[in-house]
């Protein structure tokens, strides 16, 4: 396999192959913790640790690791930083560590960090491997601000927890954006907005 | 006449590809498909011809509705004017003639606030109906134009109809930006994104309400939205079941509302504005069946399925908390939108199954999960709405089903042979 540029490696799965937009994966997280824009970054902020470092660490024993119980070993690493993570939002940020609940954990099963482990750090080298990574968790937070931010914008017309949008007074807060389902549509539309730019993503019929 | 006509054709080359406004060529379509009947002639090997063409059946559906519309009109009136009586009576407000433009447009024309009065009620529901169906119409063709400009394709009669149905199934209160908000939604996300009319899974003006419902839920349910008159409340008949005490059952509607039977199936009871008659959507069931426009196959297996189920819960009224229980079959068929729903919205041709067998058990579903929702869920007084979508979803599941059990069916026999 032809090493790709380390600097591809990192921005291309920002839009050119983004996790959520393109690969279709981690979209339960996606749409379980986005109602609030600082729940979502503090998740996308998680995830891109957990995808660098696994990285990082399955790119350094890739030679190491016997190939049938491979699996097991990631899921090892793997469930490892994410314990590390969610030990560091409840000592640091417990409010938020209470919003994001079982999703911290759920991190472990995110397809994103299992399938870059699969796909690409078991044969990459490490620094390669922790930059596919971090890209791949900055495509994920990607969407997962931009639903963050609609959704509280539109939903409780805040921002960050500070009120925008005169939610007090005359704008009416829509409650659909608080639900799980808006959160398919925003990404449906960012998936739109994407092909609109980039029509080779768009498959053949 | 044909000085129209003329006209017409000479912009035709304006409009056409190479033309200035060739980008605007879906508007003039529309304007010209909508005054006469297309030029298109058959072409190709297919020769059916058929004069029941996609304009001509939305037009029936929308002149099946008008028993609803009339109605609409009548009730949401009715409903308003006896409010305001009760409220005078009561002495909450001193004269029915201040509570604003609409009411000062009715003294100007001398009509008055009479509940007794048929054009008068008439003429009051109307100047609710008609703000909520022109910005129906202004947000929701704004959108099918772009799209058609954009696409390329052509401005839609499907519209026409979305456009008659969505406002029919608000309540009179809905303020207007909502209004547009929920038809945009609607068109854009529930059909252009799939490429428009003929490709779009769910109906898009039950997606359209569905989404007001669930966006605003304090302008789309409850007790304070179904009476146009500030600071009226009045429950539907299905809400004030839900709630009531499981000894009153049946008789909070008969003696707590005081609504007869009778009045819910002519339809003089509070809720949304085209759907509160049982008898409106009866006639209008009858243009869309003797016409062949909407299947009877799917309103009558709506019919069944929701009654069906009725009468099974029914049947364990007694041992149950649940007040819902004690709603007979026929009550469920004259309160809430299941016949408007029935009648209208599950009939869509667009968004139902396509095969015949496929229909029924497609209809079924939709009438079960209609009287489930309604009884079983304590959070949804009316099923209707979501009972359709749901089947929407499934409708090319069930297609899907039904046409390969008979192409297995159809390989057996020639294997046999």
């Amino acid at each position: 396999m032809a090493q790709k540029k380390p600097l591809k490696v990192l921005t291309e799965p920002l839009f050119d192959d983004n996790p959520i937009a393109r690969q279709i994966l981690g979209i339960c997280s996606a749409l379980a913790v986005t109602t609030k824009l600082d729940a979502s970054v503090v998740m996308a902020l998680s995830v891109i640790f957990v995808t660098g470092s696994s990285g990082l660490i399955i790119g350094a024993l890739r030679e190491y690791i016997p190939n049938k119980i491979r699996i097991i070993f990631y899921m090892t690493v793997i469930s490892s930083l994410v314990i590390v993570v969610d030990q560091v939002l409840q000592a640091f940020l417990p409010d938020i560590a209470d919003q994001l609940s079982v999703f911290v954990g759920l991190i472990i099963t995110n397809c994103i960090v299992m399938g870059r482990a699969e796909a690409f750090a078991q044969k990459s080298p490490p620094l390669l491997s922790f930059l596919d990574g971090i890209g791949n968790g900055l495509g994920y937070g990607l969407i997962l601000v931009f639903v963050g931010f609609f959704r509280e914008l539109l939903g409780s017309g805040q921002l960050w927890g500070h009120e925008v949008l005169w939610s007090s007074t005359w704008y009416e807060r829509n409650l659909f954006m608080l639900a799980p389902p808006s959160a398919l549509i925003l990404i449906g539309l960012f998936i739109w907005l994407l092909r609109t730019f980039k029509p080779e993503q768009i498959e053949k019929e | 006449m044909k000085a129209l006509r003329r006209y017409l054709d000479e912009l035709h080359p304006k409009f056409a590809r190479g033309g200035p406004w060739e980008r605007f060529y879906p508007l003039y379509e529309a304007a010209d498909t909508f005054l006469y009947s297309p030029a298109d002639v058959t072409d190709g090997p297919s020769h059916i011809r058929d004069a029941m063409d996609l304009k001509r059946m939305m037009s029936l559906v929308v002149f099946a509705l008008g028993p609803c519309i009339l109605m609409a009109c009548y009730n949401t009136g009715l409903q308003a004017n006896l409010a305001l009586e009760s409220q005078v009576s009561a002495g909450v407000i001193a004269s029915p003639a201040d509570t604003g433009w609409r009411a000062a447009l009715l003294e100007g024309l001398g009509l008055g606030f009479s509940a007794g009065n048929v054009l008068a009620c008439f003429v009051h529901g109307l100047l609710y109906f008609l703000p909520v169906y022109l910005m129906t119409q202004i947000a929701g063709g704004f959108w099918e134009v772009l799209f058609a400009c954009i696409r390329r394709h052509e401005v839609n009669e499907g519209f026409l109809v979305t456009g008659m149905l969505f406002p029919l199934t608000l309540p009179p209160t809905i303020p207007l930006w909502q209004v547009a908000l929920g038809i945009s939604f609607g068109v854009v996300i529930g059909k252009e994104v799939f490429g428009g009319t003929g490709k779009n899974f769910l109906n898009p003006a039950l997606t359209a309400r569905a989404f007001l419902y669930f966006a605003y839920p304090a302008f789309m349910s409850g007790d304070k939205v179904w009476v146009a008159v500030d600071g009226y409340t009045a429950a539907t008949p299905l809400g004030a079941l839900a709630t009531a005490p499981k000894e009153m059952g049946i008789q909070s509607i008969e003696t707590g509302l005081d609504i007869s039977w009778a009045d819910a199936f002519l339809g003089t009871i509070p809720g949304s504005m085209g759907e509160t008659s049982t008898l409106c959507c009866l006639l209008g069931a009858i243009v869309l069946i003797a016409t062949g426009v909407g299947s009877w196959r799917i309103m009558l297996s709506v019919l069944v399925g929701a009654l069906g189920s009725a009468a099974l819960f029914n049947l364990g009224a007694e041992g149950s908390d649940n007040p819902m229980f004690q709603m007979t079959p026929l009550w469920h068929l004259v309160t809430g939108g299941l016949a408007f729903g029935l009648v209208f919205m599950a009939t869509d041709p667009v968004s139902a199954s396509m095969t015949e067998s496929g229909k029924w058990a497609y209809g079924l579903l939709i009438g079960v999960m209609t009287t489930l929702i309604r009884v079983i869920n304590p959070g949804y007084p009316e099923g209707i709405m979501l009972a359709i979508l749901f089947g929407n979803v499934f409708a090319p599941l069930i297609d899907y089903v039904v046409i390969q059990a008979n192409i297995k069916r159809r390989l057996a026999r020639s294997a046999q042979a």
